[in-house]
């Protein structure tokens, strides 16, 4: 009798298992935001943190940024000239960065260097019983480790997002102007004209949320690594994937709610 | 007093402690043997209440920690001191920071005296000169002293101690174990110490229980558990292969 539910309970414990996790790294969100909402906050800490996830990804940012800036420029060059409309080289560079590949760029690339290395250190933290030792001296683990992180990403990943849309908007322009001749006032004109505050408020609205999703994801699979170092190889991998592509689904759900 | 009660645990369906029943009093030093994985330091965590049972309860002072919220539970906690198996310091600090850590998080006191509180625990665990030192840079005994001056320095009136000597030479663990009796000494705090040294853990507690298949088969003092007739008992501190400890 029971032979014969064996697959529906295997069928059954799929999705079962996937609701389970969702509802914890829900209830972790949950948990964290309770605690933001009391003093005190860690100010020292909060900075660390910004220096971890915001100025150690600066550099591979900023050269990001540059070459999407850059080939973004020479790809829609071409498009353009096609119909004449070169002219608008800048509000397209502009607003593809503003919009979508800066919030997306850098949110990716801080999941990458710095929400993989958060893993790897709350991880561990976890396994080596220093989060154990926090609760075992009545401090909260969640005050000490996880908020900081939080407020961290919510600040340091729209400036990031800041940084790839200016490089790259530099980085197109140096490819318009500089390679096809293109006239330097008609670029940022363009621009000017062409970029709406909605826009810019657009992008930050989707930096902010990217910054709770790398920062969150990353310290629920760090906090919850599992035994010795596979545990929080697995834990560390798992975080990418799953902010990667979290990111990517949720850029889609907000840019239907922003552009509707 | 610390009151163990009747204590279940389970994880995904492995039962690792099956009626734990514990008593150890005001300033006693109780030294908890068995072999691995038989839930000596999950029933350490359970005393913390970092893990809580399935069934039954851990009493201190006749106050339910697994039962306890918010403040009230903070306050008990703040009685406690762990010495965690590998030291559990933090390891973005250096041994000072990690013993200031507890004072500067928890009192209002200047960095001056916190700074004199530091030095002079960090003296008595023999650990000056090593205050600038991350965790990486000392030794195994050198961490396990400076999670003992961590520990310390909020002088706890309940230290549990998991493993302290696991993985130190033999001088070493002589080292840690003449520390920890000068310490309880000193300090009246009341101890578990989960440990393997045996017989050299027999010298330095008060009391002893064993753990086999996750209950406490035997209690007493160092001399009665060292008398023992109980086959399990006797084959795990002579450490014999033959014996109804099938060793896996």
């Amino acid at each position: 009798m029971s032979l014969i539910f064996v697959p529906f309970r295997i069928l059954g414990g799929i999705p079962l298992g996937f609701i389970r996790e969702l509802g914890r790294m829900a209830c972790f969100l949950a948990v964290s935001f309770y605690w933001m909402a009391f003093p005190p906050y860690l100010l020292r800490r909060i900075i660390k943190q910004i220096n971890f996830i915001g100025v150690k990804t600066t550099f591979v940012i900023v050269l990001t940024g540059l070459f999407i800036g850059m080939v973004l420029a020479l790809q829609s060059y071409y498009a353009l000239v096609k119909f004449g409309a070169e002219a608008s080289l800048g509000p397209v560079v502009a607003l593809s960065l503003i919009r979508e590949l800066g919030p997306v760029i850098s949110a990716l690339m801080a999941t990458g260097c710095a929400g993989s290395a958060l893993t790897a250190q709350i991880g561990i933290m976890r396994i080596t019983e220093q989060i154990d030792a926090l609760d075992a001296m009545a401090l909260n683990p969640y005050k000490y480790l996880i908020i900081p992180n939080l407020i961290a990403g919510i600040i340091s990943i729209p400036l990031l997002n800041a940084i790839v849309v200016v490089v790259g908007i530099f980085g197109g322009y140096a490819v318009g102007i500089g390679l096809m001749g293109l006239n330097s006032g008609t670029y940022f004109g363009g621009i000017s004209d062409f970029v709406k505050m909605k826009d810019i408020l657009g992008g930050l609205y989707k930096s902010l949320s990217f910054g709770v999703l790398i920062a969150w994801i990353s310290c629920y699979k760090g906090y919850n690594a599992g035994h010795g170092a596979e545990g929080v190889s697995k834990a560390t991998i798992q975080a990418v994937v799953l902010s990667s592509v979290l990111i990517l689904v949720w850029d889609y759900f907000l840019t239907s709610v922003l552009t509707t | 007093m610390i009151n163990v009660v009747d204590v279940y645990k389970s994880f995904n369906g492995h039962k690792v402690l099956r009626g734990i029943n514990l008593t150890v009093k005001d300033g006693q030093s109780m030294a908890l043997i068995g072999g691995s994985g038989q839930g000596k330091s999950i029933l350490l965590k359970h005393i913390i209440g970092l893990i809580k049972p399935d069934q039954g309860k851990v009493l201190i002072d006749n106050q339910d920690i697994g039962r306890l919220r918010g403040k009230l539970l903070k306050q008990l906690k703040e009685r406690f001191g762990v010495v965690f198996q590998g030291g559990a310091l933090f390891d973005s600090l250096t041994v000072f920071e990690n013993v200031a850590f507890p004072l500067r998080e928890k009192t209002r006191l200047k960095d001056s005296a916190i700074s004199d509180k530091v030095y002079n625990e960090l003296t008595r665990v023999r650990l000056s000169g090593a205050e600038d030192k991350y965790p990486s840079e000392i030794s195994g005994g050198m961490k396990k002293r400076a999670a003992l001056a961590r520990c310390l320095i909020m002088e706890p009136q309940i230290v549990l101690f998991d493993e302290p000597t696991a993985g130190l030479d033999p001088l070493t663990e002589k080292a840690i174990h003449k520390l920890i009796q000068d310490c309880q000494k000193n300090l009246n705090f009341t101890s578990i110490i989960v440990t393997h040294e045996i017989p050299a853990i027999f010298s330095i507690v008060d009391r002893v229980a064993m753990l086999f298949e996750g209950k406490i088969i035997a209690e007493g003092t160092p001399d009665e558990i060292q008398a023992s007739m109980d086959p399990i008992v006797h084959q795990f501190i002579h450490g014999e292969l033959e014996g109804p400890i099938s060793i896996q």
